[in-house]
């Protein structure tokens, strides 16, 4: 008699199961940013102090009646864990009407295909600041997310190589145009006893690794490289995108990345640059704010160079294609945005975020810019790029899923070691791409 | 006394309220989370009844291969390495340091009480290669050996992480087997010693076979904690360089928590949940055995 009675409690605890998860998850209402909040509830992060400040100046001077209304207030946490805290909030509709976008675009797109966020192309059209926006920014925003723009451009960065003209000089290097190029002049720095670039590659930061990969990708097979991989053209293990790992492994190999890529993270890869211990960094132009700081900058903002990332010799790309992306962004929850006091706040941002946060914190946004702002050389030089950019590419993980862009950046410091080759590297992402 | 617990009502309001809070904050998640196993999805997309799907993906699951033999191989090393530390510590305490041992055994204690992430900085700290040389590579270099990259790679990374967390928790057991080594009567080992037992005979003979349940006891303590690390490796490696120092509970996490698929984490939580079950009731049975045997 006894096993039958388990097997039944075993049965019965199962079904409960199936029913309890099956009622879990899916609600749509209430949330704890929704229609008639008393606050505006920003959620940012610990690693980025702009967006914060920004908008608390904002609500003390251009949104100051928007803030009488609903007055801002600021939470942070740190970036590692946002995307868990996004799920979590978005899973129990408890969203803040604004808050940092996720890290991993596919999260993003999950948020709005879940409702949960705010179709901000269609929004702005209707609160009439649409052209608040650069067209730029929103070329960036709309490729990433299939034409529609889901989040605020707070940041509008290029990426490519920063480096440091005194160590060129030094060594007769001039600045390289081509990817053999680049190499020979790694070479030379190995050689003359300095690293030749400062790139981290600890943990989630191997990014700064991958993003090599992309680039290279980009300039041998063309722009649509990845979207090609995206839509299942191509694989990442497809011999042309295996060399791409691989150009980039033989240089880990060389050591050209440091001793030691997996033990650095971004802020001793940024410190050593601008310490004036390596001649080169991949980077994006978020990182302004830490050039334009003498107390951090200590080679000075003079040394400093930028590079469009080179053309590889008979490849499909062009030096003129610019990784650019919005960086952090700013999501708008659905719920939050019911309330026209938060439509009054959003309105506000778009028309004023950009000035304010150019004068401000020399920072380049996605918003057009209101006034004459004076700004220094580095920021100007950006700006300049910017607007020459006539075609935009993603970087390497833009279209991948959450697991892929782990896997991706978790192995890109042993790829800059030279640890893993290409095609090991390639073929445990594409395990994860499906 | 015995009237009250021989009132079955009586018994019935003095368990409920536990019995109500253990089955709320314990069994009906573990039922709720045994149920999302045969689903797909999360809490924002909703979710999408997959049948044996999680279970199949397990399986062939090359990451979820590797997570599970660094968790056993973690588990298996880390365990000896706590409980033959902590088992040399507490012979030492009792048949060496005696009556003197508190100090030793207060100092050797306050790793157990240290919060894991300032171990973990600790360690990192102590091994580092780049940018600066830690202690351990400056050691090496002063003796003419080359430095290495201990962080750098699965093999070295490994070697740290048991390191850390036998120092980290040899001080435990140590406490756990001393109080089975106490209660050992003094006559028993003086008759011994009197028989002509020398020192090894004495622990193989007489303090072994007699502190064989406390032994057991910090071995299914040690194995269940191992098989379930988490805090040390996340604060140290985070499961790396790559996946290579990723435990299954890692995967769980990152799988539920990062990559938004509850399902295949539930069902990696299970995989763990048996796989600790199962090595739970074979140290029990070749307990029993032993005793019967004896």
């Amino acid at each position: 008699m006894r096993r039958p009675r388990a097997v039944a409690s075993v049965a019965g605890v199962g079904a409960l199961a199936l029913v309890l998860t099956a009622c879990g998850g899916g609600g749509t209402s209430g949330g704890s940013g929704g229609a008639g909040a008393d606050e505006l509830t920003f959620l940012g992060l610990n690693e980025n102090e702009t967006i914060a400040a920004t908008l608390t100046a904002l609500s003390e001077d251009e949104c100051a009646a928007e803030n009488e209304a609903q007055p801002l207030t600021v939470t942070q946490q740190s970036q590692e864990t946002l995307d868990q805290q996004l799920q979590l909030l978005a899973g129990q509709d408890s969203l803040p009407q604004l808050f940092t976008s996720a890290n991993a675009p596919a999260l993003n797109t999950e948020l709005f295909e879940a409702d949960s966020t705010v179709d901000l192309g269609t929004a702005l059209d209707e609160l009439g600041v649409a052209d608040g926006i650069v067209p730029a920014a929103r070329s960036v925003v709309e490729q990433l997310y299939d034409g529609t723009m889901i989040v605020l451009p707070t940041e509008l960065n290029i990426e490519g190589l920063w480096y440091n003209e005194q160590l060129l000089e030094e060594n007769g290097i001039e600045v390289p145009t081509t990817w053999d190029e680049l190499v020979e002049a790694f070479a030379t720095l190995q050689a003359a006893g300095v690293q030749p670039v400062s790139q981290a590659g600890s943990g989630g930061d191997g990014w700064g690794i991958t993003r090599w990969v992309g680039n290279y990708l980009l300039r041998d097979l063309g722009p649509e490289a990845l979207q090609a991989v995206r839509d299942g053209d191509a694989e990442l293990t497809d011999p042309e995108y295996v060399a791409a790992a691989q150009a980039v492994s033989d240089l880990g190999a060389e050591g050209y990345f440091g001793p030691s890529p997996t033990s650095i993270d971004y802020a001793t890869a940024l410190n050593t640059f601008l310490a004036g211990d390596a001649g080169f960094i991949y980077m994006g132009s978020w990182a302004l704010a830490a050039f334009n700081d003498p107390e951090q900058n200590l080679i000075g903002e003079d040394a400093i160079g930028f590079l469009p990332f080179p053309e590889v010799e008979g490849g499909a790309g062009s030096a003129d294609q610019m990784p650019a992306n919005v960086g952090t962004a700013v999501s708008v929850s659905a719920a939050g945005y019911e309330d026209e006091a938060t439509q009054a706040w959003v309105r506000c941002v778009v028309e004023n975020y950009g000035t304010v946060a150019l004068r401000d914190s020399g920072q380049i946004t996605g918003f057009t810019v209101g006034e004459d702002v004076e700004v220094p050389a580095l920021s100007q030089l950006v700006q300049d790029q910017i607007a020459a950019v006539d075609e935009s590419v993603l970087w390497f993980e833009g279209y991948f899923s959450a697991a892929a862009t782990t896997t991706s950046q978790t192995n890109g410091g042993l790829l800059g070691a030279g640890q893993l080759s290409g095609e090991e590297f390639m073929t445990l992402v594409q395990a994860d791409l499906g | 006394m015995n009237q009250v617990l021989g009132d079955r009502r009586a018994v019935a309001l003095l368990l409920t309220p536990a019995l109500l809070v253990y089955t709320l904050v314990m069994l009906v998640p573990m039922v709720w989370s045994l149920g999302y196993t045969a689903f797909r999805g999360n809490a924002i997309s909703g979710f999408e009844y997959a049948g044996g799907e999680n279970f199949a993906t397990l399986v062939s699951d090359p990451a979820a291969r590797e997570a599970l033999l660094f968790t056993l191989r973690y588990a298996v090393v880390v365990t000896v390495g706590q409980v033959v530390a902590g088992y040399a510590l507490s012979l030492l305490y009792v048949f060496a340091l005696r009556r003197s041992s508190t100090a030793i055994r207060t100092l050797v204690f306050f790793p157990v009480v240290l919060p894991t992430v300032a171990v973990a900085l600790l360690f990192q700290k102590l091994f580092e290669y780049a940018p600066q040389t830690g202690p351990v590579n400056a050691a090496l270099l002063a003796v003419g050996l080359e430095p290495v990259d201990w962080l750098g790679s699965a093999g070295t990374s490994f070697v740290v992480i048991a390191l850390m967390d036998v120092w980290r928790s040899m001080g435990f057991y140590a406490v756990l087997l001393y109080a089975g080594l106490i209660d050992i009567p003094d006559e028993l080992i003086e008759s011994a010693r009197l028989d002509g037992a020398s020192g090894w005979q004495l622990v193989r003979s007489i303090v072994v076979p007699l502190s064989f349940p406390v032994l057991v006891s910090a071995l299914i303590f040690s194995i269940n904690g191992t098989l379930k690390v988490f805090d040390s490796i996340y604060a140290l490696t985070g499961g790396g360089p790559g996946a290579g120092t990723t435990p299954l509970t890692l995967l769980m996490y990152r799988t539920a928590f990062f990559y938004g698929d509850y399902g295949y984490g539930s069902t990696v939580a299970l995989a763990l949940t048996v796989l600790s079950l199962l090595v739970t009731v074979v140290i029990f049975r070749s307990y029993r055995r032993d005793v019967t045997r004896g």
